[in-house]
């Protein structure tokens, strides 16, 4: 298996977009999805004062920022980018972070829930939804808060999660951040209604109608840079359950729980606690596409926050993406 | 349920190069007890577009209630709230693909007082699957989704006469609906009407033919989603360009670039093609078809790009690059049918604000003309007012003329939203006519 970058050949194979696809000015999907995304992102950037990108490190992340960068070409971002930073991302994610911005050269805000972080919230000894209450909504909500954003982009994609099911593209969310899904605005045709009243914001999710395995085709088309965690190799892991745990300096291993070094890979990036791996010999895009066809299993599976009394569903309602 | 899971080998380089495929958006019609759920659960199911875990949770359910196999229907139930209660309260949103195509799904319920999440779900919609329960036959309701889908653009409607296996696979019991029905559909105009009779539960005709239909010979509802045609609204030479915004980038090697940001809703532009900005009516020349992937030619509908004119003219979001034949109009005064949202019912002389393309004016209601029953289809010549769920025909006059298309012609400069200018809400669909 060779390295984790895909050949040159696969890299270039892009659709120019001056090309007409066959059938007549039908688009393909990836090239309807990118200019609905870019569509979005452009009426955003028109209706508000202050917008934001979320950045979270992880491939849909990644999308949105190549996305943001076509949107806006030949000019830069015209917002900066917030990264909500538990203390508990991998140090792969940082300093991918750090290389992506500074090739973009766009401005980062990292927005950390310093007090929680200090006093060792950790999902085993406080409980998962605590844990993300504190390090990942109390902070994101702050950061908000503190820059006065009005808009905040995030890569939340419709086919994860049952709630996201139900979102908006411009989630409208009350002063508190919080999300009603009862009492959600009628989105028309691609008519945006940003109209918000002072303290009020959106959330704008322009991946709403991407599936995980268009994000990785489009991350194939673009050769886009993602990191390198979604690539498997031997990774030190615990078996917990029927999840693949990563042991790291902030793993709490349970008695009778042995590291082993196990070939795996991450579907999808949040706090090392949290975010479970799964087996996988996958070490190229094209293998991860392959195997993105054969999978069983949701990528939400791996994400220890989405199950049990603390759903996405009452988070969302909490002001969580 | 792990028969389908396809093998490497399986994996086409369409997959890996994954530009081939089209996207193709339906909206479903039809109210719990016509199968709705069940039908969506079913083609979820048999077109592989669930997972496993995904799969158990609606087994796990089944169990619960003491049955066996999987509960297609409590597939797509989403938030605590429905579930509790047994009923969907908005547009959930579901995909899936096939290796033709992939789909998008606007799952709107069926209930009369939903008419607002119907219409919102068919406003994006280029086909509409219709249930009709073969038990039961055409039902006023059944009359109230076509009208709604008709109303709303829709060209393509499939009307899936479902639980087929409960009247014995009858082809007399289908062939009855299909004449009623068709005549209905006919009168109201639709052009593509296709029948297909169905068992969402055991699974007949949707993604696999099943036995019981020997006399039957048309497509299953798979093959007729993936293989549909879909209709070209608009010509090529109906340019429709909404300025979103003016790109002047601040950095010095673009000191003198102006470019203006936006999607073709309509149409082909050109390198090359004399343009024409209106409201303003200044005629200019494009230059440069800019894209982060490098210069284009041309663009055609529903590309986002940004043009670079000719002229130095004073261009703002909402203005709109139209080309010299094929005009919309420009006015301040439009007649539209509404679709109205909110508990608040409309008032004859209220103002709101009206969100059209890229632009958002202040608007008054002139006159409401008549209202729609949706059951009867016919018209209330002497309204009060217009109240949720309901559907009017008005005249709106507007603070700033609008560039318009009627909307059976172009969707995108015919649609328009109405915004209550006190609680920002959207309190309306409104579809521009003459």
């Amino acid at each position: 298996m060779s390295a984790a970058v895909d050949s040159p050949e696969i890299a270039t194979s892009t659709a120019r977009p001056d090309v007409a696809p066959a059938g007549k000015n039908r688009m393909a999907h990836l090239a309807q999805l990118e200019s609905e995304a870019i569509h979005i992102m452009r009426e955003v950037v028109a209706e508000f004062q202050n917008p934001v990108l979320l950045y979270s490190v992880g491939k849909d992340s990644s999308v949105l920022l190549r996305l943001a960068q076509k949107a806006f070409y030949p000019g830069k971002l015209p917002f900066p980018l917030m990264h909500v930073d538990t203390g508990y991302k991998f140090p792969e994610m940082i300093s991918f972070r750090e290389q992506m911005v500074e090739s973009l050269g766009a401005r980062l805000i990292v927005q950390r829930n310093e007090v929680a972080i200090s006093k060792g919230m950790h999902p085993s000894m406080h409980g998962v939804a605590r844990c993300c209450g504190a390090l990942k909504t109390t902070a994101l909500l702050a950061g908000l808060e503190r820059h006065g954003f009005d808009a905040a982009f995030g890569g939340a994609r419709r086919d994860e999660e049952k709630s996201r099911a139900k979102e908006r593209i411009f989630s409208f969310r009350d002063e508190f951040g919080q999300w009603d899904p009862k009492n959600q605005r009628p989105e028309l045709w691609q008519l945006y209604n940003g109209r918000i009243h002072e303290g009020e914001s959106v959330r704008v999710f322009p991946l709403s109608n991407w599936s995980e395995l268009d994000i990785w085709q489009y991350i194939k088309q673009e050769n886009i840079p993602i990191v390198p965690l979604y690539y498997a190799k031997p990774r030190m892991m615990v078996e917990r359950g029927k999840h693949l745990i990563p042991v790291d300096s902030s793993t709490m291993l349970q008695e009778d729980e042995v590291a082993k070094p196990i070939m795996s890979r991450f579907r999808t990036l949040g706090c090392s606690p949290c975010t479970g791996a799964i087996r996988s010999d996958a070490t190229t895009l094209d293998d991860i596409i392959r195997e993105m066809t054969v999978v069983k299993r949701s990528e939400r599976e791996t994400r220890l926050i989405d199950h049990g009394a603390n759903s996405m569903e009452d988070k969302k309602k909490e002001g969580y993406f | 349920m792990t028969n389908n899971i396809a093998s490497d080998a399986t994996v086409s380089e369409e997959t890996l190069s994954s530009n081939s495929i089209e996207l193709l958006r339906f909206t479903t019609a039809g109210s719990v007890d016509d199968g709705k759920s069940t039908l969506i659960g079913r083609l979820l199911v048999d077109s592989q577009g669930l997972y496993e875990d995904q799969l158990d949770a609606a087994r796990k359910i089944q169990s619960d209630r003491g049955g066996e196999g999987v509960d297609l229907a409590s597939i797509t139930d989403g938030l605590h709230a429905e579930q509790e209660q047994g009923i969907t309260i908005d547009v959930a949103y579901r995909y899936f693909s096939t290796p033709r195509r992939k789909f998008i799904i606007a799952d709107t319920p069926g209930h009369e007082q939903y008419t607002r999440n119907m219409v919102t779900g068919a406003s994006t919609a280029d086909a509409t699957i219709i249930l009709i329960d073969a038990r039961i036959g055409v039902r006023p309701q059944s009359r109230r989704h076509i009208y709604l889908a008709h109303l709303l653009g829709i060209k393509h409607i499939i009307v899936a006469v479902n639980k087929m296996d409960l009247v014995g696979y009858d082809e007399k019991v289908f062939n009855a609906i299909k004449e009623e029905f068709g005549g209905f559909c006919r009168d109201l105009g639709v052009v593509d009407l296709r029948f297909i009779p169905v068992s969402a539960l055991q699974g007949d005709m949707i993604a696999h033919r099943g036995d019981k239909f020997d006399w039957y010979h048309g497509e299953t509802l798979l093959t007729t989603l993936e293989t549909l045609v879909v209709h070209q609204r608009s010509q090529d030479s109906v340019l429709r360009f909404p300025v979103q915004l003016v790109n002047r980038p601040r950095q010095p090697e673009y000191h003198d670039f102006r470019g203006y940001m936006g999607r073709v809703e309509s149409g082909i532009v050109n390198v090359g093609d004399e343009v024409i900005v209106l409201p303003g009516c200044h005629k200019t020349k494009v230059t440069e078809i800019i894209s982060f992937d490098g210069p284009m030619q041309s663009a055609h509908a529903k590309q986002s790009v940004t043009l670079v004119l000719e002229d130095e003219i004073d261009i703002s979001r909402g203005d709109m690059i139209v080309g010299t034949v094929n005009q919309p109009r420009i006015e301040k005064e439009i007649d539209a049918y509404l679709c109205w949202m909110s508990e608040e019912p409309m008032q004859a002389g209220a103002k709101y604000l009206i969100r059209h393309a890229a632009r958002t004016v202040k608007g008054q209601i002139k006159q409401l003309d008549y209202t729609v029953d949706i059951n009867t289809l016919k018209h209330d010549q002497t309204p009060d007012s217009l109240g949720l769920n309901g559907i009017g025909r008005v005249k709106i006059r507007m603070q700033q003329p609008l560039v318009v298309d009627d909307y059976d012609n172009v969707r995108e400069t015919g649609g328009f939203i109405v915004i209550d200018t006190h609680s920002n809400n959207t309190v309306a669909a409104g579809m521009i006519t003459q």
